[in-house]
């Protein structure tokens, strides 16, 4: 091998090096992707379409799962409670959000002390340590319905309750509406004041001046709350495993719990995935929903 | 209308923020501080009234908390520490991983980025739950359920799989002007140096934010290491909690509650000390989007 063939062989080498540095830093990211998101994406599709079992393996071809799902009491119940539930809790969680921040961007005093509170319920709200105060509150004997006994009123023994379970389980992530709230507060700091200014000159009124003026300059934020809290409301599965255990009579079993069923207590590995990936279209076809109705009713400055 | 109604009404309207702010707050915080309260009372008195002051205050629960164990296998000490063994490494793996993805991601032009660009964003919509069951399976294959070192829980974060973090780190970096990073080129820094010797440093808000976050949720994680922790001297706070809750069947109201503040005061010490790190955090991240 020649020395002067060295560099010109190598060059073309180099030089894709250089075009490519950034490659080189996503090689952890792509070697992430391929390996802990898309195999198990595209697998999860897979055995959608089998019966896998835990320990008997696969047996059986076809589209039985998904006949299963839409025939089958157990799932469509599933399917039914998270779509309530997702339909209570989300825009609960937004209004509550919305109203507070509206409250603490007045010129607020101990501003920093009220985001404090309502936000310390979000940071925490996911721990078991909550889910345990949550059962604490909504026993039988808990602290509401002794509350509600000073009033006369007898509560119902509320998780052990068909009618009340599901709202209670939504009741803990409303509770959290911390973040969302700091969102909203940080969009509202940035309407300008002019716009205020110039609509009490012309007399609207405050409530008129929300809904003309705050609500659709701050309505990027809503659109980027509405679609998170849609996807994490769709795949709750702490509140009603650790709380409910999916009880009273499956009335809070939501799809992700029952996938976790499917899965890991009857090793039906199969239908969980296909369960699995019937939740995640229906989180899909709603984020394309939002997401094509932004035009309609988003507004971007720029 | 006279200036001096004017002043009536708006005192009117000050009036009604602070009420609505004041009870809205008390009845978010109250929860927590009948909680406080109750870790104080005797199981007898805990439900017996709303209040918070315990009427004869004892540790009983705290004691109980602090000593119960199970066949000697798990303790409260031994949760925490066990814990902690795999959520610091996440955090750690978390910042370093998603840091270097990032940069990629927003610092270089190259053929394929805008698609990999928009891969990283659609993972961001990827539930959790499609991935769980291919992925037990995998690491059973792996051999890492019921690791001792907590595989599956931290190893996938060396690979800058929370995407989220990712996403947010991208949108930081790109708010650093890239002169700086041109004026080190032609001082003669590598890519390398350039990311830790002048984005690190001025990033290092953001990182601060996602290391605090990434640890709250880590913490609270239970879904995790449900699925992969199954002997009972490896369970972390979570599963024990969770544990001890089922173990009582009601009765020891004191020593559960008193067991749950235990385990929730790292978080709350750290979000105390680190408030406006999260809020900062948050706000900053979404107003770009």
């Amino acid at each position: 091998m020649s020395t002067a063939s060295a560099p010109v062989r190598r060059s073309p080498f180099k030089k894709w090096c250089d075009q490519n540095t950034g490659l080189f830093f996503l090689i952890p990211w792509i070697l992430g992707f391929l390996i802990f998101k898309f195999y198990p994406f595209a697998s999860s599709l897979y055995y959608s379409f089998t019966d896998m079992n835990f320990f008997k393996g696969i047996r059986e071809y076809g589209i039985m799962n998904y006949i299963d799902i839409f025939t089958e009491k157990e799932t469509r119940t599933a399917l039914l409670i998270t779509f309530k539930y997702a339909f209570i809790t989300v825009p609960l969680k937004l209004v509550f959000a919305l109203f507070i921040a509206y409250i603490l961007n007045f010129k607020i005093k101990f501003v920093n002390l009220f985001r404090t509170v309502y936000y310390i319920p979000s940071i925490l709200g996911g721990s078991v340590a909550i889910a345990v105060l949550w059962r604490a509150l909504f026993r039988d004997t808990g602290v509401i319905n002794t509350m509600l006994g000073f009033f006369g009123i007898q509560g119902p023994d509320w998780l052990a309750d068909r009618t009340w379970a599901l709202f209670i389980i939504c009741l803990l992530r409303v509770w959290q509406f911390g973040s969302a709230m700091v969102l909203f507060l940080a969009a509202l700091k940035g309407v300008s004041v002019d716009l205020y200014e110039a609509a009490t000159i012309d007399g609207a009124s405050k409530t008129r001046q929300f809904f003309s003026i705050t609500v659709p300059m701050i309505t990027p934020v809503i659109f980027y709350n509405l679609v998170t809290q849609i996807a994490q409301a769709f795949q709750e599965f702490n509140g009603p495993y650790i709380i409910t255990g999916g009880g009273p009579r499956n009335s809070t079993t939501l799809v992700a719990l029952l996938v976790y069923n499917y899965a890991f207590k009857e090793n039906e590995m199969g239908m969980a995935c296909a369960l699995a990936w019937v939740m995640f279209v229906i989180v899909m076809v709603l984020t394309v929903i939002a997401f094509s109705s932004q035009k309609h009713w988003v507004y971007y400055a720029d | 209308m006279t200036p001096m109604k004017l002043e009536t009404r708006h005192k009117i309207a000050r009036f009604f923020q602070y009420f609505v702010l004041i009870v809205v707050g008390f009845v978010m915080i109250y929860p927590l501080l009948w909680m406080i309260g109750a870790t104080f009372k005797s199981n007898a008195e805990i439900f017996t009234g709303i209040g918070f002051i315990p009427t004869n205050p004892t540790l009983d629960g705290y004691v109980a908390a602090v000593t119960q164990n199970y066949g000697g296998d798990i303790n409260i000490w031994r949760a925490f520490l066990n814990t902690y063994s795999y959520v610091i490494p996440k955090v750690i793996f978390t910042v370093i991983s998603s840091v270097i993805a990032a940069y990629g991601f927003s610092r270089f032009k190259f053929k394929g980025r805008d698609i990999l660009f928009s891969i990283m964003i659609s993972t961001l919509f990827l539930p959790q739950v499609v991935l769980n069951v291919p992925q037990y399976l995998m690491y059973n294959t792996f051999g890492w359920i019921n690791s001792p070192l907590y595989l599956p829980l931290w190893v996938p974060t060396l690979f800058a799989t929370e995407t989220y973090f990712v996403y947010q780190l991208v949108q930081f970096m790109r708010s650093i002007p890239h002169d700086l990073d041109e004026a080190a080129s032609i001082d003669g820094c590598g890519p390398v140096k350039i990311l830790y010797k002048i984005i690190c440093p001025m990033l290092s808000p953001s990182l601060v934010a996602c290391g605090l976050f990434q640890f709250m949720w880590s913490c609270n994680d239970f879904m995790g290491p449900l699925l992969y922790v199954t002997t009972p001297t490896k369970y972390p706070m979570s599963i024990f909690v969770k544990l001890s809750m089922d173990g009582d069947a009601g009765f020891n109201w004191n020593r559960i509650l008193a067991l749950s503040l235990i385990s929730i005061i790292p978080q709350l010490v750290v979000f105390f000390c680190a408030q406006d790190a999260f809020i900062d955090g948050i706000a900053a991240g979404s107003v770009k989007g």
